[in-house]
Order: structure tokens, then sequence, then C-alpha cells
């Protein structure tokens, strides 16, 4: 499973952007796919740096992934407080912008763009967010 | 990213070239707040040439817009919008919030 390590500041993103974005395109997603990953990609580390750490430098983010015969598995693990999607209130997205607080859209993106999102806290591991996103057609001789 | 902004006979037309994400919507918002703390509330935003939005330069977008509309003084317009910037927009419900523009030509022409 390719690893990267990056230490966790918003100058990063891109490159934690383009290392998502690169493995996107080799797994075979077209750009429009590809722009998604690299979207959800970049809430899931900007969340990591303002939630799990509270700011800028105070951490790491590991970053991998995995292909799947149907798709691709993205990882981002971080070692800051544990998050709780549960506990996010999702965005009202019918209602007037001024009125919303500026926030929770984030995770909402990052459900909508991938196929799975899943959280999970490993004590002093931290946390582990895996996110999978399946090809519209996979292969032919897909054991699916 | 780079910002270049052109004072015109109505409205300030603003341009982004490049990636607009948690590193740099700061300065983004600094350039939206120096045109409004300019007393100028029309604005033109050509999103041509911005090849990435996260909700973090989403946000900035609507912090703006909130303050050009104040006491109908102005507003944001929003022109050449690429389709996956207006896609992100669309997710998050922003849309009905803005005039949209094919080309910063016409959306200039509007004010």
């Amino acid at each position: 499973m390719p690893l990267e390590v990056f230490p966790a500041n918003f100058k990063n993103l891109e490159k934690i952007r383009d290392f998502f974005a690169q493995a996107a395109r080799k797994a075979g997603f077209d750009e429009e796919a590809v722009y998604d990953i690299e979207m959800a990609a970049d809430e899931a580390a900007a969340n990591i740096i303002d939630h799990a750490y509270g700011g800028e430098n105070l951490g790491i983010i590991e970053c991998s992934y995995e292909m799947m015969q149907d798709g691709i598995q993205i990882v981002l693990h971080d070692h800051g407080k544990s998050f709780d999607p549960e506990l996010i209130v999702p965005p009202d997205v019918t209602s007037d912008p001024c009125s919303r607080k500026p926030r929770g859209l984030g995770l909402y993106f990052m459900q909508k763009l991938m196929d799975e999102v899943k959280f999970t806290f490993n004590g002093d591991g931290g946390n582990i967010l895996i996110m999978k996103k399946y090809k519209e057609n996979p292969v032919e001789n897909s054991s699916r | 990213m780079e910002i270049k902004t052109t004072p015109l006979k109505r409205c300030i037309l603003l341009e982004v070239d490049g990636r607009i994400d948690s590193s740099t919507a700061p300065q983004l918002a600094d350039t939206f707040d120096e045109i409004t703390e300019g007393g100028e509330f029309h604005i033109v935003f050509d999103m041509s040439k911005v090849e990435f939005i996260s909700s973090a330069g989403l946000w900035v977008m609507v912090t703006a817009q909130k303050k050009c509309k104040r006491f109908n003084r102005g507003e944001l317009y929003l022109a050449s919008v690429p389709k996956r910037i207006y896609d992100a927009l669309d997710l998050a419900g922003f849309i009905p919030y803005y005039k949209v523009f094919d080309s910063a030509t016409e959306a200039v022409g509007s004010f």
C-alpha cells in the first residue's frame, strides 16, 4: 500500500490532493472522478488540521491508498483528537447561506463525492479515515 | 494562486488564477475585504482560471456576497464558472445566492 507522510499544515493540502489524484488516475478514473477524490481528500485533510490537531504543524497526516478491482480506497491517518462524525450536524443546503454557520460542509462533501466514508478512532493510534470510490463502469472481468 | 483586480467604471473585476483551498482562501478573503473596505460593493468574480475550490473558498465567497448585498448596496456576480466549481457551489446549495454569467463581459455589463 503506497504511503506518504505529510506535516499537517495547509500548505501541504496541494501535495495531499496531488498524491491522491495521481493514484486515482493510475486506477483509471476519469478527470471528473479524480476531481471528486481530490476534493474529498482536501476536505478531510483540512478537517484533520482544524479539528483533530486544532491548528497547523501540530502533527502529521499519513496518506495511503489501495487499488481495488472496481475502484480505489484512500486512507488518511492522524494522531489528533478523536473525531466522531455523528456529532457533526449536517448542513441544511436549502437554507440561505448567510444564515448558516460556516462549517459542516467538509464532511458533507466527502460523503457526497465518495461512495463510502468511514471513521475509526484507534485510541493512541489516532483517527483513521477510509474513503472508497467505485468506478461507474468497472472492468468487464471484475469479480463483482 | 494569483489574484488580479481591475477597477472598472461600475464595478471591480476580480480574477483568480489557481487553486483556492484553506492555504490560499485567506488571501482571497483579504482581497474581498480590501475591495469592500474601499467602498466598492459591485464585484464581478471571473472564475475561468480557478482550478480548484474547497469549502474554505466557498465560505469566503459567501462572506463577500453577504457584505456586498448588505443595505442593497451591491452584489457579487460570478462569471465563467468552470463546471467542477459550479458543481461544488451547487452541492453546497450556494447557486441560488449568485447571479452566474457565461462571461465576465456580460456580468460587467449587467451592473
